[in-house]
């Protein structure tokens, strides 16, 4: 039990390294805002590009959508990170992280999206046009909202699967939360910094899944 | 354009590092083979205890199922790769692998069973018992065969992310397809070995891809 405490909740050695921690959950969170924004407006607009059913378009969305969810996105950043620069591309690894993910999410949101409009009624569409909104109009306050409301506890997950997967950073040099407590822990020989790194992943996340399980609630009732 | 075949799809180093590469995706395939049928395996059991409707045993389920959906597969694998040596247990790479990403993905799939028992209306719970059958019957005979097929979009696309997660075991050193691909772009200094094994995943994903993406679509619209 001593060793398990001093290895595992040793807080001299946090303290030693909170300021990095710090920093490193900081970066996480910059990077999950980041991400998260671009993700879900790439895939919305996609999703919108969509409906005006222009064949050659569709299937490069298409494509693109299910190779990014084929892909593991750690493989996805090696090969931006690691072969882009035999292109002459050079990109650091917060850009790296943020391009990738951000893809990634935006692929998922266009296909979740997708399928809720196309759920939407038919009558609803042809109601919100025949009262003489334009097409902007229409999606923005009539069909999106449903759309949104179909298809929010799926997206939920996969918001929360995106934040969590910031932490594939690390791999792509990025001084991100594990990042900062790898290093910590490869200093120390202690794995405290870990313990403390597992708390800081769970004060951002655990809100978001307890969100996330309100939101699955009203499916069940409706 | 020629410098780009050469540095992308380079058959002669394709055919230098080919043998690993197999050996990597034979990683990937063995890993998988391990994980997604634990997990699943690990998932209902949970879900089962869950739908004991005991208080505690409940609590304890919810606790388990949101603290991995809270917690990153990667930082789980590191913790468990340099945490328990700690304890003086040596870990092997393949077997802290598997242990980080059964808990995790095992909680996925909890959810999901527990999401498609509950998805049974309970009429039909209290007809199956009232015919006499007990409750581990009800659960074997009435309930798991309708759960399962409601819920085969969200079980498939689980099993697809926990073969995409096997992918982590790269950063503590196991050599599955991606850590080949890496040691061979550094051995070879040429993006050929990144490519071909991205075109080895689409190979095996895609399919379960376009197969999730139907069922899921056929759920949304019966809703």
């Amino acid at each position: 039990m001593q060793t398990f405490s001093s290895n595992f909740l040793n807080w001299d050695v946090i303290q030693t390294y909170l300021p990095d921690l710090l920093a490193g959950m900081w970066v996480t969170i910059k990077l999950s805002a980041i991400i998260l924004f671009s993700g879900l407006l790439v895939g919305t607009c996609l999703a919108l590009v969509r409906m005006a059913r222009l064949r050659l378009l569709n299937a490069v969305i298409i494509v693109f959508v299910d190779v990014v969810r084929a892909l593991p996105p750690l493989m996805l950043m090696v090969v931006a990170y690691f072969g882009l620069p035999y292109l002459g591309i050079r990109l650091g690894g917060f850009a790296v992280a943020c391009i990738v993910l951000a893809s990634v999410l935006s692929a998922f949101t266009e296909e979740l999206l997708w399928a809720g409009l196309s759920t939407v009624s038919v009558g609803q569409y042809e109601a919100a046009r025949s009262t003489g909104l334009t097409f902007l109009q229409m999606m923005g306050s009539v069909v999106l909202p449903q759309a949104f409301g179909l298809i929010q506890a799926p997206l939920a997950s996969r918001i929360i699967a995106t934040t969590k997967n910031t932490a594939l950073a690390s791999v792509v040099a990025v001084p991100e939360l594990l990042s900062q407590a790898n290093t910590a822990q490869g200093y120390s020989g202690n794995a405290s910094p870990l313990t403390a790194a597992s708390l800081g992943y769970i004060i951002i996340l655990l809100p978001m899944v307890l969100a996330a399980r309100r939101l699955e609630r009203p499916r069940e009732a409706a | 354009m020629n410098d780009f075949a050469a540095n992308f799809f380079n058959l002669q180093i394709l055919a230098r590092v080919w043998p690993s590469l197999l050996r990597g995706l034979t990683t990937t395939v063995l890993l998988s083979a391990v994980i997604v049928p634990a997990g699943l395996a690990i998932g209902l059991f949970v879900a089962v205890v869950h739908s004991l409707r005991n208080h505690v045993l409940r609590w304890a389920v919810v606790v388990y199922v949101d603290l991995f959906r809270a917690y990153p597969p990667l930082v789980l694998l590191i913790y468990v790769y340099y945490g328990l040596p700690f304890f003086g247990i040596d870990t092997d790479a393949f077997w802290s692998v598997v242990l980080a990403l059964v808990l995790n993905t095992s909680a996925y799939f909890a959810e999901v069973f527990r999401a498609g028992i509950e998805g049974i209306p309970s009429g039909q719970l209290q007809a199956a018992r009232a015919t006499g059958l007990g409750a581990a019957q009800t659960m074997r005979y009435v309930v798991l065969p309708q759960a399962i097929r409601n819920m085969l979009p969200d079980l498939l696309s689980n099993i697809l992310e926990s073969v995409k997660l096997t992918s982590l075991a790269s950063v503590v050193t196991l050599p599955e397809l991606l850590r080949a691909a890496r040691l061979a772009q550094g051995n070879t200094v040429n993006a050929t070995p990144l490519i071909a094994a991205s075109l080895m995943y689409l190979a095996i994903l895609w399919p379960l891809v376009r197969l999730t993406t139907r069922l899921e679509r056929r759920t949304l619209a019966a809703r």
